[in-house]
Parts: C-alpha cells; sequence; structure tokens
C-alpha cells in the first residue's frame, strides 16, 4: 500500500474494504470453492458500482478515476481483495481494459468498455500457452491472414476465468511479429475446457483455437506489432498481482501477531519468546519491502518509467520470494492449527503461491532483470 | 533539516547549479575507484564543497550550513556520482554526531562544533563501545568523575573508526554509580590529541586498520562540552542510535555523496564482476545479477518509504532497526553472491585481477552484521518496539549500577 494515499483514495480503499467483509467474508469464499465459475456475476457487478472496474477506463466509455491515475486506484481494491483472498477477474478484465483504452479504435472501445466498466461485460487475457510459455518470443498460437480477416490456430492454457468471460485478448503469433486480437468466447472453433487449480477460487482452462475465423476489425492496435502493447499488459498484471500479494501478507502477518499474543506455552505468551521474536522481525521487514516494491511498481506502471520493465521485474522477484517465505513462517508459528483444510492460511498461501508463478516466476524474472540491464550488449 | 530561508532556488535549480560547480571544481573519480577513506584527503574535499555553497545543505545557516532541504541534499547527491567526494565523513561525523549535535546541543555548543566540522576542520568519532560493552552498551565503566569546572575521565573505549586521524569524540562515560545504568549516564565532546588519551590501531580480520581502542588516564573535560545533562545521558544516546541506524539504513538528511549507484541502470560490482570474469551469459550467474538488481530495487524503495514514515510520524524513530537490518542483510548475501561468481579466482589471484577483493570481502562478511549494533539487536528492537512484543528478561532492571554483576574495567595492561 502506498503511504501517500489521498483523502479520496482512503475513502475508496475503506469502502471496498467494508462491502468485501460484508459481500465476500472468508466463509463465503470457502463456499464458492465448488462452485464452477468461483463467483457470481451478480456481485461482480455490485463490485463495478463501487468502482472496481472503472480506474482504466476513460470517461467518454463511462469509467473515470478519482485523479486521473487509474492503476494507483485500482491497485487499492487488488490489495483489499488479496486481504481476503477474493474471486472475480479484477486482473484480467483491468488488463483487457487498460488495453482497449489504450489501443483501441473507437469503434472497439465503444463496443466493450462501458460494458466492462458497469460489470455486464467480462474478458480475459489468453497469453500463456502448455509449457508454461508466457514470454513474447515463446509463443506459437498462430494467426494467418485468410479473405482479409485472420484464422487462428493453437491452445491458450492456463487462461484465467476462461469459461466466465465474454471476450478473449489473445496474443498470437502472425507473420512478422505478435498481433492481438479481441474474440468473443462463443465464436466458433473456440473450445474452453476447465482445469484444476491450486487457488480455491480463480479458475483456469485450456482454449483450444481450431480454425477460428475473426475479422480484421478483432485486431486490437497493430497486425505484427503487439510486442510493446504486450510488455504494457505484463506490467499492468504484474502491478495488480503485486498489490493482491501483499495484501495478502500482510493480513495474514496480522493474524499470526495477534496469535503470538494469545497464545501460551510453558506458561508465557509465544511472543515472548525471543527466537520466534527474531522471526518476527524477519518479517516485518519483508512485508515492509515488499510493500514498497508494489507500490514503487504501481507508480512506475502508470507514469509510464523508462525503467518500468526492469522495476516490474525487480519487484516481481522479491516479492514473489519473500510472500510465500512470511506466509510459511505464519503457518509454522500456529504449529499444527496452520496445516489444516479449515484454518484460512492455506488459502492465503493458494493464492500467494499462484502469484508468484503466473506472469513469470522469480526466476524468469531474474534473467529478464539480466537481460534488460545489458547483460548480453555487454557481453559481446 | 529547516524550511529554506529566503532562497527560492528548488532543487533543480540547486542541482543543476551543483552540476556546473562540480564539473569546475571537483575532481574526477577515475572510473572504478572507489571513494578514499583517507581523513586528510577527505578533510580537502570536505573545504572545497563547503568554499563552493554545496556542504552541510541540510544544517541550519547560522552553524555554518546551507540551510536547505532533503530534496536538494538528493538533486546534490545524483550530480556526484562522477567526482571524489568526502564520503568517509558521512558515518560517523555528519549522519551520526552533527545529527545527535543538532539534536541535543545548547546555540553556544553548536556555534562552536558545527561550522568547523562543515568545514571539514574537525572530524569526529564516536567514543561508545568499550572492551566489555557493546551490545549492553548501558553497562560502561568508562568513568567521569566531576572535579571543580571540568569532569575526569578513566576508561576505555573500542571500535572507534579512524580515531587516531579525527580530532573530537563524542563520548558516553559513567557519572553516578549508586543508581540504575541507564540514569547515570553523561555524554560529553572528548578532543582527542591532548594528553591522557592513548589511541591504539587494531588490524581487523581483512588487514584493515580503521579500527582503534583508546585509552583515557585522568583526561580532563570541561563542564561546557557535556551534551544534554549530567546524569540524563542516555536520552542522548537513545537519539544518538536512531541517528545511527538512519545513516547506515541510507536514511539520513546530513550525508552527502552517493556510496553505490541508486538501481536503475547503472552497473552494479556484482555485475562487473560477472562481466570481468566473461560469465556473461552463465544462467547462475544471471540470476545472481537479477538477484542483485532486485535486492538494491527493493533496499532502495524501503529506505524512501520507511524514511518518509519516519519523517512525518506514520513509523517511529524506532524504525530504523528496519533499514539497518536490511543493509545488514543485503550485504551479506551480496557477500555470498560475489564469492560464487569469482569461484576458485577468490583464493589466489594476480594484482589487476578481476576478484582481487572478493576473497577479503567474505572473510570479512559478518562485520555487516555487526557494526553499528548487531543485527540481533535490531530484531530486538524491531520485536519489542515495533512489533511490542515483550521485552527480553534482564537482571539489572532498576538495580544501582554499583550493586549490578558487571565485566571489570579494563586496563591497559591487562588487555586481551
Amino acid at each position: 500500500m502506498d503511504l501517500d494515499l489521498s483523502e479520496d483514495q482512503e475513502f475508496f480503499r475503506d469502502s471496498t474494504r467494508k462491502f468485501l467483509e460484508s459481500e465476500m467474508p472468508i466463509e463465503t469464499v470457502r463456499k464458492l470453492a465448488d462452485d464452477p465459475a468461483g463467483f457470481e456475476r451478480e456481485w461482480w457487478r455490485r463490485g463495478a458500482e463501487m468502482g472496481w472496474t472503472s480506474p482504466l477506463v476513460p470517461e467518454e466509455h463511462d469509467g473515470g478515476s478519482l485523479a486521473g491515475e487509474g492503476l494507483l486506484d485500482l491497485v487499492i481494491v487488488a490489495e483489499e481483495m488479496g486481504r481476503l483472498v477474493t474471486p472475480g477477474p479484477l486482473l484480467v478484465t483491468s488488463v483487457v481494459a487498460a488495453a482497449v483504452s489504450e489501443c483501441g479504435t473507437q469503434e472497439q472501445q465503444k463496443s466493450l468498455l462501458p460494458g466492462i466498466a458497469s460489470g455486464e461485460t467480462l474478458a480475459t487475457w489468453a497469453l500463456d500457452e502448455p509449457g508454461d510459455r508466457w514470454q513474447a518470443d515463446a509463443l506459437a498460437l498462430e494467426a494467418r491472414t485468410s479473405d482479409g480477416g485472420f484464422v487462428l490456430q493453437g491452445v491458450k492454457a492456463p487462461v484465467e476465468a476462461a469459461g466466465q468471460v465474454d471476450y478473449f485478448l489473445v496474443t498470437a503469433r502472425t507473420e512478422g511479429g505478435l498481433t492481438q486480437f479481441l474474440v468473443p468466447s462463443d465464436t466458433a472453433g473456440i473450445t474452453v475446457k476447465p482445469m484444476e487449480s491450486l487457488d480455491l477460487v480463480r479458475r483456469y482452462a485450456e482454449v483450444r483455437f481450431e480454425d477460428v475465423s475473426v475479422p480484421a476489425s478483432a485486431v486490437l492496435g497493430e497486425v505484427g506489432n503487439a510486442a510493446a502493447d504486450v510488455e504494457r499488459q505484463l506490467q499492468i498484471a504484474i502491478a495488480l498481482q503485486l498489490a493482491e500479494t501483499v495484501g495478502a501478507v500482510d493480513r495474514v502477518f496480522e493474524v499470526t501477531l495477534e496469535w503470538m499474543f494469545d497464545r501460551h506455552s510453558f506458561g508465557r505468551p509465544l511472543a515472548s519468546y525471543q527466537a520466534l521474536k527474531h522471526r518476527f522481525a524477519d518479517m516485518r521487514l519483508y512485508l515492509e519491502a515488499s510493500h514498497a516494491a508494489a507500490a514503487s511498481v504501481a507508480r512506475a506502471v502508470q507514469h509510464r518509467d523508462e525503467q518500468a520493465s526492469a522495476k516490474v521485474s525487480a519487484a516481481k522477484s522479491y516479492v514473489g520470494d519473500h510472500a510465500t517465505f512470511v506466509l510459511h513462517e505464519c503457518v509454522q508459528m500456529h504449529g499444527g492449527l496452520g496445516v489444516t483444510w479449515e484454518y484460512d492460511l492455506h488459502l492465503y498461501l493458494r493464492r500467494a503461491t499462484t502469484n508468484q508463478i503466473r506472469y513469470g516466476t522469480p526466476r524468469d524474472h531474474r534473467e529478464r532483470i539480466a537481460q534488460l540491464i545489458g547483460m548480453d550488449e555487454e557481453a559481446r | 533539516m529547516t524550511e529554506p530561508h529566503e532562497s527560492a532556488e528548488t532543487p533543480e535549480e540547486f542541482g543543476l547549479r551543483a552540476r556546473d560547480w562540480l564539473a569546475d571544481n571537483m575532481p574526477l573519480r577515475p572510473e572504478g575507484q572507489r571513494h578514499s577513506r583517507d581523513f586528510d584527503r577527505c578533510r580537502d574535499l570536505q573545504r572545497m564543497l563547503y568554499e563552493g555553497g554545496f556542504a552541510g545543505v541540510c544544517f541550519e545557516k547560522e552553524y555554518g550550513g546551507q540551510g536547505l532541504t532533503l530534496e536538494h541534499q538528493r538533486a546534490l547527491d545524483k550530480e556526484t556520482m562522477k567526482y571524489e567526494m568526502p564520503l568517509a565523513l558521512n558515518i560517523p561525523t555528519f549522519g551520526i554526531i552533527g545529527a545527535t549535535l543538532v539534536e541535543f546541543c545548547n546555540h553556544e555548543q553548536k556555534m562552536r562544533f558545527l561550522p568547523p566540522m562543515i568545514r571539514g576542520e574537525e572530524i569526529w568519532v564516536q567514543f561508545l563501545s568499550e572492551p566489555t560493552s557493546g551490545s549492553d552498551l548501558a553497562s560502561l565503566t568508562t568513568r567521569a568523575t566531576l572535579d571543580g569546572d571540568s569532569f575526569v575521565l578513566n576508561g576505555s573505549k573500542i571500535w572507534s573508526s579512524g580515531a587516531h586521524a579525527a580530532d573530537y569524540g563524542i563520548l558516553v562515560a559513567r557519572s553516578n554509580w549508586d543508581v540504575p545504568k541507564h540514569d547515570g549516564i553523561t555524554v560529553m565532546a572528548v578532543k582527542i590529541h591532548q594528553p591522557g588519551v592513548t589511541v591504539e590501531q587494531i588490524v581487523d580480520s581483512g588487514g584493515g586498520t580503521e579500527f582503534c581502542q583508546e585509552f583515557f588516564d585522568d583526561v580532563r573535560v570541561p563542564v561546557e562540552n557535556v551534551i544534554g545533562q549530567v546524569d540524563a545521558g542516555w536520552t542522548v544516546v537513545r537519539g544518538l542510535l536512531a541517528h545511527e541506524r538512519n545513516s547506515l539504513g541510507n536514511a539520513s538528511v546530513y550525508t552527502s555523496g552517493l556510496e553505490a549507484p541508486p538501481s536503475g541502470r547503472a552497473r552494479s560490482d556484482i555485475m562487473e564482476l560477472a562481466l570481468a570474469t566473461g560469465q556473461a551469459s552463465d544462467p547462475t550467474v544471471r540470476q545472481l545479477v537479477g538477484e542483485d538488481y532486485a535486492l538494491r530495487f527493493a533496499q532502495d524503495e524501503t529506505t524512501r518509504r520507511v524514511g518518509a514514515a519516519m519523517a512525518n510520524g506514520q513509523l517511529p524513530p524506532t524504525a530504523g532497526a528496519l533499514l539497518r537490518l536490511m543493509s545488514a542483510r543485503a550485504s551479506v548475501r551480496r557477500s555470498d553472491m560475489v564469492l560464487a561468481i569469482a569461484g576458485g579466482a577468490a583464493a589466489a589471484w594476480h594484482e589487476g585481477d578481476a576478484a582481487t577483493w572478493v576473497g577479503e570481502r567474505f572473510v570479512s562478511r559478518q562485520s555487516g552484521e555487526i557494526g553499528g549494533g548487531t543485527t540481533e539487536m535490531q530484531r530486538n528492537i524491531i520485536s519489542e518496539r515495533l512489533l511490542l512484543m515483550p521485552r527480553e528478561y534482564a537482571a539489572d532492571r532498576g538495580v544501582p549500577f554499583n550493586e549490578v554483576r558487571h565485566n571489570a574495567s579494563p586496563s591497559r595492561e591487562g588487555k586481551g
């Protein structure tokens, strides 16, 4: 969480927190674990009324942000959702909203954005391909030109909320480079096969494109020249993911700290043992540093900082490693209780672990940093 | 730090003026050459900065500073990277002791001590630790006995860096033995080069000779050199330790210039080492270079965040322990990383090789977690002061110091 929230942003955070605590407490999240969608569209529409879907949509298409910095509003929502392991397609729908707002035609903006802003329309980003391929140069789904349009052929997986959305933003390979397409999910030739997932309410599916014909008007941005757009989408996705993870760790740390004062052994509170106090000191540091890294990345992406790519990867690598470390420590502090299904800790670990390894693992991002800061040029 | 007085010069304008002035006046630092730790060189560099109007940016004007803001200091810092800077004066002289004098000295004392410090004429060191008092600093046994208008000092201090070449020490002594340990302490400014003070250099595990031990034999210190109140010096010490944590966590407003380039495009010594040893395409080494960048980014952002939160009261001054712990852990991690990159080249080398410094750094690795307060003490502070967990048991709490079991005062003959 950024320490310099405006009054409007604080109000936004508080109202989002209240709404989530009353409408989507963890007991409800647990019940949704058995729901095929993982969330209800009506609930999402009400979240949209709270302002979750409008920050990245321009005002002319029914969107709007508090102070012209939409991503900085949106990370507040993501962080609050992390605190309660909330379901819903916030990250993926936001990425599509940003992409359409930033590089869509007037026509595309008019047809998609008002629906996204009102919560009626859901969309997701179909980026990853089987074999943990998510980086631009590894994508293989092919789009070839045909009759003035394109034909898509290939497989995307895992695709978040693929079974629940109305539109896919598909990142494909065309002659000469990457091209992105906005494809309605009911287009002929698309089959969606649900996958099992680590997170209890975040659904993923494999999406198969078999000779899927789309018109030229489905292209988002420029044909063969989408690499920079894809990078921008990745940055927005990771900024939201980091905020959510930090919210999750913050909440678990809070709960575990309370537990240290409440739980007694050998006639004294756990909080009085130096061996445990010192582990909390380390956790407190990692939590602060994760907040700092996540908040800095949100600003860098919002303001299109020239080093945003490297900063995003730095935070993704640092927070990814430290968040799950802290959560595992918190499990350890709870003893046997910590490893039960009934206790909520594993819900948080499932979410943070998913976030750690989606859109690249810490290891992938360390390698990306090495490329971004010029290891290869320098070596020549 | 003070508000700017009459000048309306913005940090940006100040930075631009600094850029021109530095180019015309300050010596360039050859690429790859470290900043000089030599106090005499630092005195010269500091005087140049003072004469140019770029010394003591956040110190008040009447005490020899520029009376500007931290933003002005940061704007100057950014411009200084390619020049020789007197960085050895940052800690402890400006960041720790300068800050403490600003907080606790009266006007006359500030007029006496701050201007020569800012001009580079008087370099300071800390006389805190003793051979028998480290983490438990308040158990110190250096004796200060009031005699007329001066205190008479007897005892020994240790781990003061560069005391042999410095001018003044901020010294903590026991002035009352009949009260609990925190209630009988007095802080004073002590001239180093005077009769009764003996300074000996200590060779550290890396072969360096910065550390010193001092012996005080009937040294007279005028009472006007007492900082804060007699017997109430622990308040001053607590302030000083907070400034120390800030400085070591890179969050002081009184330090000037940067030791390492901020995370960004500039290469770190880890990347330099990877390139110089021809391992730019080794996947494991690339992981370490990426990790180093991520760590620097996290450290910079945490320093900024915690520094700002302490300045506006969102976090208490003890939060500096977070920064101190982070920089200590990062320093240890980097020592491990450079050894992993250098491999066998760190064990034997020719002069001019890429990894000449790596083995020594690894051998001295723990100094980063010891100097300036051990990481164990930082973890106590974080858990007890920030997280409000119960304090550790202490057998001497509330007990008059002369009834507490403590280590015997060392004598010069008996030093081990």
